[in-house]
């Protein structure tokens, strides 16, 4: 269930209150997210939709701990990142969140293996554990016959799949998604978002979603669109269930 | 360290531009290595001396001679434990471009003084009994090919016409670095053969029983001869050899002046490098502090990057020097023995770290203060 009006009864693994955030370009003041209220269940699928300089990638920032809002507070399955210092915030990001970009952002001198791997070398797991799970996730996008590439020997349907491995392989709390499909074809904008629409329905991960793109959002649970850094209203999608 | 096949990588994203940087650092610390064996090599006699020794000179110049007749006198000089002398000969072995040096010394008496020119008894006792003997030094031997029973044929440029030596040993120094490239003969040859300069020396050097006294000796010495026709100047022997070097000009602040330069320059060139690839990385550095690389870690990333440039670069610069040195050595004797010691590569390893760790460190704590919000935007 997703709910916008504040009012939700706490057990919401996103909880986010009165959100404002404000960038100061020069002497000009710009209010980019006012008073934000977010209910978020676990399982659920979001996307964020609305016009550029909505404010949809910054309210995906301040949900993922890479930015700090101007006031109100984010509540993550009972943590308040809001209140966390930047080394608390970074290795909760490690636990919690997986990211996937609009330009995949991986890292071009290391193999598909390597860059799922990389959210691993935080962890404790031992060589042998790391392998397993990046072949696991490599597998569920499809690409176990791909793990020994670079990044510039796939297509872009195929770096977008390494990046989603990666954004889920440390089994974080939710994912957030900027774009997924802003870069690829429709064909390879529709794998992808089968894949990130499995993950929703057979794994039960999170996702929170901005999009610009009408057919991607239609895969999502929830759609809610974002206007001048408001939200405006919440609809229900037509697939995705 | 987990992320070290991450830092591999990165080292060879751009091979030719990695090459380069390490290519500078070898350069340098081949550079390093050559110049630290320069320096060695002036110093060498400085370093060898002995705290116990005492050299005496003519207090006007080292090339104006001393009288013979000054031994007798000096070995009663309070402290005196034994007194030796030696004349600078400048003889000329087939072409002049062969140098090395040569000394008429004391056969009674050098070697009480000299325990460090280590010759075998056989060679000591063979030096005792022939007039024309000489004793080579170990890199000498091997420079030209002496062995012993050959003639040794010297041209005199002090001292003219043809002087013929028998080879009767090899001395080896007492630690590797000494220097062996030099020839002994005996001062009573010297002196029957010479047609001037009779009854002198070059100079002379005293040990002293206990080098606690060595100050008192010297100024006693010098004293004892004041107001006469060869007044003396007497110093440690550390200093004897130094102000010899000295006469070359001052090397070591020369070879400091351009090892500092190099450095400098080094530590330029390395951390615009380091920059250079921040700038080019920080998108990537970005995504690696959102999937959960903590500051300290990203700085540590670039760090490991920048040392370990420097590390292969000064480990190469340094294996090139230690090979090629030794070489350069034998083709140039008037550097004297030069040799890159342990210590030497030891200092060069840990200067090139730490030159490649100070070159990283700025470009390390900006990627270290990136703020992946920004960074991301310019992707």
């Amino acid at each position: 269930m997703v709910r916008i009006d504040g009012k939700g009864n706490g057990t919401a693994l996103v909880r986010v209150r009165n959100l404002d955030k404000k960038y100061v370009r020069g002497t000009e003041e710009i209010h980019v997210l006012q008073g934000l209220n977010l209910d978020v269940d676990a399982g659920d699928f979001v996307a964020f939709m609305g016009p550029s300089g909505s404010g949809k990638t910054t309210l995906l920032n301040l949900l993922g701990g890479l930015d700090l809002p101007t006031s109100g507070s984010i509540t993550v399955a009972g943590d308040e990142i809001t209140k966390l210092s930047a080394g608390s915030l970074t290795s909760w990001r490690a636990r919690h969140v997986g990211f996937i970009f609009q330009l995949y952002n991986l890292i071009p001198v290391l193999t598909a293996f390597q860059n799922v791997e990389l959210p691993l070398l935080l962890t404790k797991l031992s060589k042998a554990e790391r392998r397993k799970h990046v072949e696991t996730a490599l597998a569920v996008v499809g690409l176990t016959d791909r793990m020994g590439h670079f990044p510039r020997q796939l297509s872009g349907g195929q770096e977008q799949r390494v990046a989603i491995a990666r954004a889920f392989v440390a089994d974080p709390t939710f994912l957030l998604c900027d774009e997924p499909t802003g870069d690829l074809d429709r064909k390879s904008a529709d794998e992808i978002m089968e894949i990130i629409d499995r993950l929703v329905r057979e794994h039960g991960k999170t996702v929170l979603m901005v999009s610009h793109d009408p057919r991607a959002a239609e895969r999502a649970r929830f759609v809610l669109h974002l206007d001048k850094g408001v939200l405006m209203e919440a609809a229900k999608a037509g697939a995705g269930t | 360290m987990k992320s070290f096949r991450l830092v591999w990588a990165n080292l060879r994203r751009k091979k030719v531009r990695t090459t380069l940087a390490i290519g500078s650092f070898a350069v340098a610390l081949f550079l390093f290595g050559l110049l630290a064996a320069i320096r060695m090599g002036f110093r060498g006699g400085a370093d060898a001396a002995g705290a116990n020794r005492l050299a005496v000179i003519n207090r006007v110049s080292l090339i104006l001679p001393l009288p013979l007749s000054y031994r007798d006198r000096l070995m009663k000089v309070p402290g005196v434990a034994a007194v030796t002398y030696a004349s600078w000969f400048g003889g000329v072995y087939q072409d002049e471009r062969n140098f090395f040096p040569q000394f008429a010394v004391d056969k009674d008496t050098w070697f009480d003084v000299y325990a460090d020119n280590v010759v075998s008894p056989e060679g000591r006792d063979a030096f005792m009994k022939d007039r024309q003997a000489c004793l080579v030094g170990r890199a000498l031997a091997k420079r030209f090919g002496f062995k012993v029973g050959d003639r040794l044929p010297l041209r005199g440029t002090i001292w003219t016409g043809n002087w013929e030596f028998n080879v009767v040993g090899v001395y080896d120094g007492n630690r590797p670095e000494a220097d062996t490239s030099g020839m002994f003969f005996r001062a009573d040859y010297l002196e029957e053969r010479r047609a001037y300069g009779k009854g002198t020396v070059g100079y002379y050097v005293v040990k002293v029983g206990n080098p606690d006294d060595a100050v008192r000796v010297t100024k006693a010495i010098d004293a004892l001869f004041e107001n006469s026709p060869f007044e003396t100047r007497t110093q440690t022997e550390k200093a004897f050899a130094a102000s010899f070097a000295k006469q070359m000009g001052n090397v070591e602040l020369l070879i400091m002046t351009i090892g500092s330069v190099v450095f400098f320059t080094l530590l330029l060139v390395t951390g615009n490098t380091m920059a250079i690839a921040v700038r080019e990385r920080s998108g990537e550095l970005a995504v690696l502090k959102t999937v959960g690389f903590s500051d300290r870690r990203v700085l540590g990333l670039i760090l490991a990057e920048a040392v370990l440039i420097a590390g292969q670069g000064g480990f190469i610069g340094l294996a090139l020097a230690k090979l090629v040195i030794p070489r350069l050595s034998r083709a140039l004797p008037m550097l004297g023995v030069l040799y890159v010691s342990p210590l030497t590569f030891a200092a060069g390893f840990v200067l090139a770290i730490a030159v490649g760790a100070a070159a990283g460190l700025l470009p390390a704590i900006g990627a270290m203060r990136l703020r992946v919000v920004d960074a991301l935007r310019r992707i």
